[in-house]
């Protein structure tokens, strides 16, 4: 089946196609902040439900109790609830939306990866749990993600947004600056 | 219907399911699922997250602004400014997004669309996370004290009001993008 060429801003946005104009993906997740402030009063947020995950499967290992007394989790109890379901959906769309639109692949080492680092999926996969560490250690301590600073708190004109906004693609730059300096041979 | 609706109740949860299932699938429609997308914006290669993320902001603040001043909503959602724990946080987080090549909620969803290290990375996640409860105790008094402004908005530390805010942030978005529809390379051309 011959594919959408990607993004044009005029194309109407299909279900099936690869990709929509990133014009009109924004103007969506900005309609659905509006929805998600008016309907149930809450920020699009992220990190915090990923981290009340990791909340629960440690108590898997050192028991419920165990967990609910360190002073963190203990004012971010992991339990079921709002949140627990909005992130499961939010891959169970982007598999929806992946399966349709024929953009669903098995990926063990992206390209632009590949191009510079090889193609050894160990490398690849020990980079991706240090990233997922760092990201997600660094997004409790600034008390938000892409989704709860990057976008809830800079449309709400919150400084802490900003902020992280800044200092986030800053570094960002930087280490793909450090990191994708020389292609691999 | 009186709203807000409660998060807890069973109308609550389904609206949890539709929000998250229309990101889910704007996050994939919007190509910020592929790791070239994301690592290819620190490269000044894609402009496709900036646009999504400038869009986002201008039609989401747009909205949430208006109806706050009409009194539908109960009131902002601001985080507290702790000033180096942002910049800290905000550093780290931008390695770990060059890095893992994701964010949390785009991850979460690269992971759905079959990308077998974005599920590796989130088993990182899941270590940081378990780190960060760890080491709380000590980040809180050595880190999240330090610049402790409170919850505040530009509009409260500028003499700059809401109007003018929103009026210079949608003339920036509109010649960012201006300049970028200029530039010869195709900008959602990943290479």
């Amino acid at each position: 089946m011959e594919k959408q060429p990607c993004c044009e801003i005029g194309s109407f946005p299909r279900i099936k196609s690869a990709a929509w104009s990133p014009y009109i993906v924004g103007a969506g997740i900005g309609i659905l902040s509006w929805l998600v402030f008016l309907l149930v009063n809450k920020p699009i947020g992220m990190s915090t439900e990923v981290s009340k995950f990791s909340g629960w499967l440690a108590g898997i290992f050192v028991g419920m109790d165990t967990v609910t007394e360190n002073a963190y989790w203990a004012s971010k109890t992991p339990a079921f609830g709002y949140s627990t379901v909005f992130l499961i959906a939010t891959a169970v769309g982007a598999f929806i939306s992946s399966k349709l639109g024929g953009t669903f692949k098995k990926e063990l080492v992206p390209r632009v990866w590949q191009e510079h680092h090889g193609s050894s999926v160990g490398k690849r996969f020990v980079a991706a749990f240090i990233g997922g560490a760092l990201l997600l250690y660094g997004a409790r301590m600034a008390g938000g993600c892409t989704s709860g600073h990057g976008i809830s708190g800079t449309l709400q004109l919150a400084v802490s947004g900003w902020v992280f906004f800044i200092a986030m693609f800053a570094a960002g730059v930087v280490t793909a600056k450090l990191m994708f300096r020389k292609k691999a041979s | 219907m009186n709203l807000p609706i409660s998060t807890s109740s069973g109308l609550g949860l389904v609206l949890a399911g539709v929000f998250g299932l229309l990101f889910g699938v704007l996050l994939n429609k919007g190509r910020v699922t592929d790791y070239n997308v994301i690592v290819n914006l620190f490269r000044f290669r894609d402009w496709t997250v900036l646009k999504v993320m400038l869009t986002a902001i201008v039609v989401g603040g747009l909205g949430v602004a208006t109806m706050m001043s009409f009194g539908w909503l109960e009131g902002w959602h601001i985080k507290d400014t702790n000033l180096l724990g942002l910049l800290l946080g905000g550093a780290l987080f931008g390695v770990g997004m060059a890095v893992y090549g994701y964010c949390p909620g785009t991850g979460v969803a690269a992971v759905a669309t079959g990308s077998v290290h974005a599920l590796v990375g989130f088993g990182g996640m899941l270590v940081g996370g378990v780190a960060y409860a760890l080491s709380y105790p000590w980040v809180k008094d050595a880190i999240l004290s330090k610049g402790a402004y409170g919850k505040i908005r530009l509009t409260e530390i500028t003499p700059i009001p809401e109007a003018v805010w929103w009026i210079a942030l949608v003339a920036i978005a509109g010649g960012v993008f201006w300049l970028l529809s200029r530039s010869s390379k195709p900008a959602h051309s990943a290479s």
